[in-house]
């Protein structure tokens, strides 16, 4: 078994929902969450944003569902931190 | 997220907040001046027994109702429709199932009750010294009277919550829209002098 730590996201988003309550949609996801949105470009309707998300065993299905709920689309996943463990 | 949640989250994304507000206040003024029309008209006409009234007031606040629900309901549909196709040709997505896709298929319907709820609601409030008169209740004034004492009153309640809402002295806008209502009043007055 293997537990994703960190997960850095490279997000579109409409305007609506601001980061604020993206990013607190996202947390409320999990109690361990804790979220870090960086807003990377603003255009007329759209902004493209880096949300960094870190937890004990981050459920990336559900943080998708999230996201495509507040109608985000995940570009790319820029970066993770995933911890092995051994099976006893 | 439960139903409550989940409508302000979606009043909150398309922005409909003040529409809805809007909406009431134009439509639910329209209702009461309407029916501040009607029962003054039948106060200056003689001997109109109360269910006469009572029938015309609940055909006019029906008709407001299906006005207010239907225009709205189109309009906003059709707006929320152009919305949604902008911001998926933005977003190079299909949105039908995110929150905004469900925000263009039930904020129009929500803005319709508004639309055509307040005046409907309002008309009802306006007619209810007649309904009480038709029970048999003893009112401190006759039937008509009071309906057209609780007319000027929900005007200027009206009023006051557009000073509420535009952060301006409450009294000043109540008295503003009451005088809108006195001015109809009196120009009915006028009907029977001629």
């Amino acid at each position: 078994m293997s537990r994703v730590k960190r997960i850095v996201l490279d997000v579109l988003k409409p305007h609506h929902p601001n980061v604020l309550e993206f990013a607190r949609t996202i947390a409320e996801q999990d109690s361990g969450y804790r979220v870090n949105i960086t807003v990377e470009a603003v255009d007329e309707k759209t902004e493209t944003i880096t949300v960094t998300l870190e937890g004990t065993d981050i459920q990336f299905e559900q943080i998708g569902e999230a996201i495509a709920h507040m109608s985000g689309s995940i570009h790319s996943i820029d970066e993770v931190t995933v911890v092995g463990e051994s099976q006893s | 997220m439960n139903l409550f949640q989940e409508l302000r989250f979606l009043l909150d994304i398309s922005r409909s907040h003040r529409i809805a507000r809007r909406y009431f206040v134009t439509n639910g003024f329209d209702g009461a001046l309407a029916m501040l029309g009607l029962t003054m008209g039948f106060y200056i006409t003689d001997a109109v027994a109360v269910s006469t009234v009572l029938n015309a007031c609940m055909g006019t606040a029906i008709a407001l109702m299906m006005s207010g629900l239907l225009s709205a309901y189109i309009s906003e549909a059709a707006e929320r429709q152009k919305e949604l196709h902008e911001l998926e040709q933005a977003m190079v997505t299909n949105l039908a199932h995110s929150a905004h896709g469900k925000a263009a298929r039930l904020i129009p319907l929500l803005i319709a009750l508004v639309n055509g709820g307040s005046p409907f609601f309002i008309a009802l409030l306006i007619i209810s010294p007649l309904w009480l008169n038709q029970y048999g209740v003893v009112l401190p004034l006759g039937p008509l009277e009071t309906s057209i004492a609780v007319a000027f009153g929900i005007i200027f309640l009206l009023g006051v919550f557009l000073g509420k809402i535009s952060g301006t002295f409450w009294l000043w806008t109540g008295l503003r829209t009451l005088a809108i209502a006195v001015i109809t009043g009196l120009l009915i007055l006028l009907l029977q002098a001629g």
